[in-house]
């Protein structure tokens, strides 16, 4: 079955590709033959990362710059990623609905997906993801993350381009001086830049750009959009262009694409060792012992850590 | 290996009221569900759509303004029209008794209207589903 499942992925069927993307989310024994067959086709499409905090237009935004390069004969996949309940595990993914207007492309593909436990703004299948969009064919790949604070950063991992979406009158000039989410951009965008306050927002980007960029050749970008108008998208698509010409010239895209499979490789390792911990009987038992000494103090987290550890090393 | 159950929540044709839609999301989302949210005034072809990229297990259907004879049915056949065969498919909103037996015959499998308990949705999902 899976023979032939990644072949129709690589034709660019939509029901083989969602197909597996479903088994690459539930880490499906098949997925990884599916996905060693897949690899060898991929590199092709521009992985665009967006970021931003919630309500800020991400999937707007995304759903305007998608019309753009559907007029320029270019294929786009779109995955779209809101956060999972930690209580239920259940999610409510919610993004589709601002991208209505592409339902009937065919030349378009949008995948929701639930974050299931991540923390950095992604999910642990979104590697798989971007690969299997791009083994399909599609020129571009938008990565839109869960509407994020100040410290989900794992978008700059899987993205050639990184687009922080910003809106009027969030905080003060310290606010832009942080560490995390405002350092990672290559191109800022004030969207709903027809609000009141863009001006003290664009001066306090522009002032942290002058402050971080003095010594680079390569200033980023701040841009402005009403993404809802389509204001600013074309000017916003020429950055996202020029920035994929700057990585092949600077030879930076290759090293780029290289911090992304390290990424893509921890977090598999990470995954199977989790599973193999805390999935198979045996262990189960064992924490469950662990956590009865750790609550009577019997014991400390650290030592408890250390004796799981040995027996998988052993 | 884990699965999570996938529902695509719709509004198909041009009624606006989908304050139903939310509440079942929302329910079906605390019960540990993927929900799909779509918004309103969706085609069957746009639904349809939508549930093949996102590979849904269950779709649900939701609308207020009469027309479920025409539009449930549309997106029933649509679905098998495009091999769309072990979606289970669902229904809601104000429909009249005597409709109900003619969409469980068009392949609408469960239908619920006003005033049905949000577990009883849950506990069908989670019956019929086919994983």
């Amino acid at each position: 079955m899976s023979e032939l499942l990644h072949k129709k992925v690589l034709q660019g069927d939509p029901r083989s590709i969602a197909r597996l993307i479903t088994l690459t989310e539930n880490n499906h024994p098949d997925a990884a033959s599916a996905m060693k067959q897949i690899h060898p086709h991929t590199g092709n499409a521009h992985v665009i990362g967006i970021t931003g905090v919630m309500g800020s237009g991400k999937s707007t935004l995304i759903c305007e710059l998608t019309a753009a390069f559907r007029k320029q004969g270019k294929t786009v996949g779109i995955i779209a990623i809101d956060p999972t309940s930690p209580f239920s595990g259940g999610a409510l993914l919610g993004d589709r609905v601002r991208m209505m207007q592409l339902a009937m492309d065919e030349g378009v593909f949008i995948r929701s997906m639930g974050t299931r436990g991540m923390l950095g703004g992604l999910t642990s299948a979104v590697y798989d993801v971007v690969e299997i969009l791009d083994a399909a064919g599609k020129d571009i790949v938008f990565v839109e993350t869960v509407g994020v604070g100040q410290a989900e950063v794992d978008v700059i991992k899987i993205a050639d381009t990184t687009l922080v979406i910003i809106v009027p009158g969030l905080g003060d000039s310290i606010q832009t001086l942080k560490a995390g989410v405002m350092e990672i951009a290559d191109i800022y965008v004030v969207n709903k830049a027809d609000r009141t306050g863009v001006e003290q927002t664009m001066a306090e980007v522009e002032s942290l750009v002058d402050i971080t960029c003095s010594e680079k050749d390569r200033k980023t970008p701040i841009l402005q959009t009403v993404a809802k108008q389509g204001t600013g998208t074309e000017e916003l698509i020429q950055e996202i262009l020029d920035h994929k010409q700057y990585l092949k010239k600077t030879q930076t895209l290759e090293s780029q694409r290289r911090l992304r499979y390290e990424a893509e490789l921890v977090e598999i390792i990470r995954k199977k060792l989790m599973n193999f911990i805390f999935d198979e009987q045996t262990f189960k038992d064992t924490i469950e012992t662990l956590l009865d000494q750790i609550s009577k103090k019997e014991l400390d987290p650290h030592s408890a850590a250390e004796k799981i550890l040995k027996r998988i090393i052993k | 290996m884990e699965q999570k159950i996938r529902v695509l929540v719709a509004k198909p044709g041009l009624d606006g009221h989908d304050r139903g839609a939310k509440i079942v999301a929302r329910a079906l989302r605390d019960a540990g569900m993927e929900v799909i949210y779509t918004g309103l005034h969706q085609t069957a072809e746009m639904i349809v759509e939508a549930a093949i990229q996102e590979d849904v297990d269950v779709v649900g259907l939701s609308l207020l303004s009469g027309a479920h004879m025409t539009l449930f049915v549309d997106v029933a056949h649509l679905l098998k029209k495009k091999g769309m065969n072990d979606v289970l498919l669902l229904g809601g909103g104000i429909i009249p008794e005597e409709d109900i037996p003619k969409l469980h015959k068009e392949g609408i499998a469960g239908v619920f209207g006003p005033g049905t308990p949000c577990d009883e949705i849950v506990s069908f999902i989670k019956k019929n589903v086919k994983k």
